[in-house]
């Protein structure tokens, strides 16, 4: 069982929380011509590192806010957590 | 190799079974091979096997990082099927059903296919309606399928929870008679010997950590035994797909995740169908042994781990026992886990890439060991003739480009939650 630090409520079973996946895509600015390739690669393609890795997860059964962790994906090991509007670059 | 035969088995139980020839050869890897497969899951070997039968390329090396038969491919639930929506997967697993139906002669290897029928519950009226829509998209493509309702389904399973204040009633199911079950490590292991006996090279304990690129060529391989040179490469990493294409600077259309499954302590016979509950994701068959083989979703965040945790193995047994009210009384033997090379669209890509010499072999989600010699029969196809098979035609890596998705589940991108 996972324990996940949510940063508003603190440590929570996993079984409160819902993944929402990888936390580096950036969606393509609009203010601007996008090729293709960059919506390609914002929509369908990611790194999938194995080690650490930055991904978005919500306290869907707790308090509903989305948060950031930084998770080791060979170990599972929650490293930290961190509220959405904190810039901590990418996970490495 | 000597043939395995009814002859065969009288003879080595003569001599106190002392005297089998090895399945395969432990040979040292050689200093170049024309085609070089690495990963020696269900589909390496498969596709080694083939373009050794079908297209006479026999100085083939298949490099396995661990053991044959340690990944995937001796992991899973071993459900066989082409229940599909979409023409493309239900004509290429079709295919595959095909060749499931003459592989045991075909390898001289007991592979165990048992075409027992699939049972695809549904529990609504709308699920009904889905499900006579793939019906007819299957019979359309030649599939036998059949539409049963719930009297039908009492007579199949009676010990299903067919009583009245039932949380998710039975309303009927779409059946596939040629769906079933095979033995998963007899699939490698038959491949393995297969593959051997027409002269590739099965080299195991042997990890590729890099690759030899020029002007956009394959010319070789790094590995922990040494510098191999080739100049083609099948991929056919399963789970690790994405940290091979790093080395080459591809990023893929892939997330790997892990997917848990289960078995109970053996009983006597019980269920002789696989049946999967429509309320939510729950599939089940009995194995040979006696155990119930149960499995359902991924654990739900991207791993690398082949282990998962006991929240998805409690939900997978809860509607298990919301099916089965009688699987309450018995108790669990085993769990373990294995990645998954999810893809965007749940769907595989059997495809060349930019780089000339690389091909790949990849997005299997939980549903590769089905395909596992359609994947070889067609991936043998894409290396030796440097282009794709009719089949896997439309699996190739630009869909993700032109849009030509094959979105059999309709999920998005969120992989997790196929
Ligand atoms: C729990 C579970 C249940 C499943 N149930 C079903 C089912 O019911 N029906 C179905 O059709 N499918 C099912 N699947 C999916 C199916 O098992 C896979 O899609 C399929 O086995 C993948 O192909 P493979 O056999 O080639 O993979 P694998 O057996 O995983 O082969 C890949 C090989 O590559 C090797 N490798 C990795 N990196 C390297 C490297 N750097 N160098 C050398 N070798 C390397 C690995 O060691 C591994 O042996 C299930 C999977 C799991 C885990
Ligand atoms: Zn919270």
């Amino acid at each position: 069982m996972l324990e996940i630090k949510c940063p508003y409520c603190g440590k929570r079973s996993q079984n409160e929380f819902a993944y929402g996946g990888d936390a580096t895509v950036k969606r393509p600015e609009l203010n601007k011509e996008v090729p293709d390739e960059e919506w390609d690669t914002f929509v369908y393609y990611r790194k999938n590192p194995r080690g650490n890795h930055l991904e978005l997860w919500h306290h869907i059964s707790g308090c509903r806010q989305w948060f950031k962790a930084k998770r080791n994906t060979a170990t599972h090991e929650i490293i930290d957590t961190f509220e959405l509007s904190d810039d901590i670059g990418d996970a490495s | 190799m000597k043939k395995y035969s009814v002859f065969s088995l009288i003879k080595n139980a003569l001599s106190h079974h002392q005297n089998w020839d090895v399945a395969w050869r432990d040979p040292e890897p050689k200093k170049e091979y024309e085609v070089i497969i690495i990963g020696g899951g269900g589909h390496g070997l498969a596709t080694a096997y083939y373009l050794a039968k079908n297209f006479n390329i026999r100085n083939v090396a298949i490099l396995e990082k661990g053991w044959i038969g340690g990944g995937n491919v001796g992991r899973n639930t071993t459900i066989l099927r082409s229940n599909y929506m979409y023409n493309a997967n239900n004509l290429f697993y079709e295919e595959g059903m095909k060749m499931w139906r003459n592989l045991s002669q075909e390898l001289n290897y007991n592979v165990m296919y048992s075409p027992r029928n699939i049972l695809n519950l549904a529990h609504s009226d709308a699920q009904m309606n889905a499900y006579s829509r793939r019906g007819n998209s299957m019979r359309l493509n030649g599939i036998d399928a059949q539409l049963l309702y719930r009297e039908d389904i009492k007579k199949i399973i009676p010990f299903a929870d067919f009583s009245s204040n039932c949380r998710f009633p039975i309303f009927g199911a779409l059946r596939q008679p040629a769906g079933g079950t095979a033995r998963h490590d007899a699939v490698a292991w038959g491949y393995a010997r297969g593959a051997d006996d027409l002269g590739v090279d099965i080299i195991q304990n042997c990890e590729v950590t890099g690759f030899d690129v020029n002007n956009g060529k394959i010319q070789g391989v790094q590995t922990s035994r040494g510098n191999i040179k080739t100049k083609k490469i099948g991929l056919c990493v399963a789970g690790s797909t994405s940290l091979l294409a790093e080395k080459l600077n591809m990023t893929l259309p892939i997330e790997a995740h892990v997917l848990q499954a289960c078995v109970s302590e053996p009983i006597k016979p019980l269920l002789d169908q696989v049946v999967t509950f429509g309320a939510g994701h729950f599939y089940c068959s009995q194995s040979d042994k006696g155990e119930m083989v149960m499995g359902g979703d991924l654990d739900g965040y991207n791993s690398y781990a082949q282990r998962g945790n006991l929240p998805t193995i409690q939900h997978v047994l809860t509607e298990g026992v919301a099916l089965f009210p009688n699987l309450s009384r018995l108790k669990i033997l085993r769990t373990w886990g294995g990645i998954m090379d999810m893809s965007m669209d749940t769907s595989p890509i059997i495809d060349k890439t930019h780089i000339d010499g690389l091909y790949l072999n990849c997005g299997w989600c939980y549903g590769g060991f089905k395909a596992t010699p359609v994947s070889g029969l067609t991936f043998a196809h894409t290396i030796a003739k440097d282009e794709v098979h009719e089949l896997n035609a439309p699996f190739r890596l630009d869909r993700f480009h032109t849009g030509h998705l094959i979105d059999e589940k309709g999920i998005g991108t969120k992989t997790w939650i196929s």
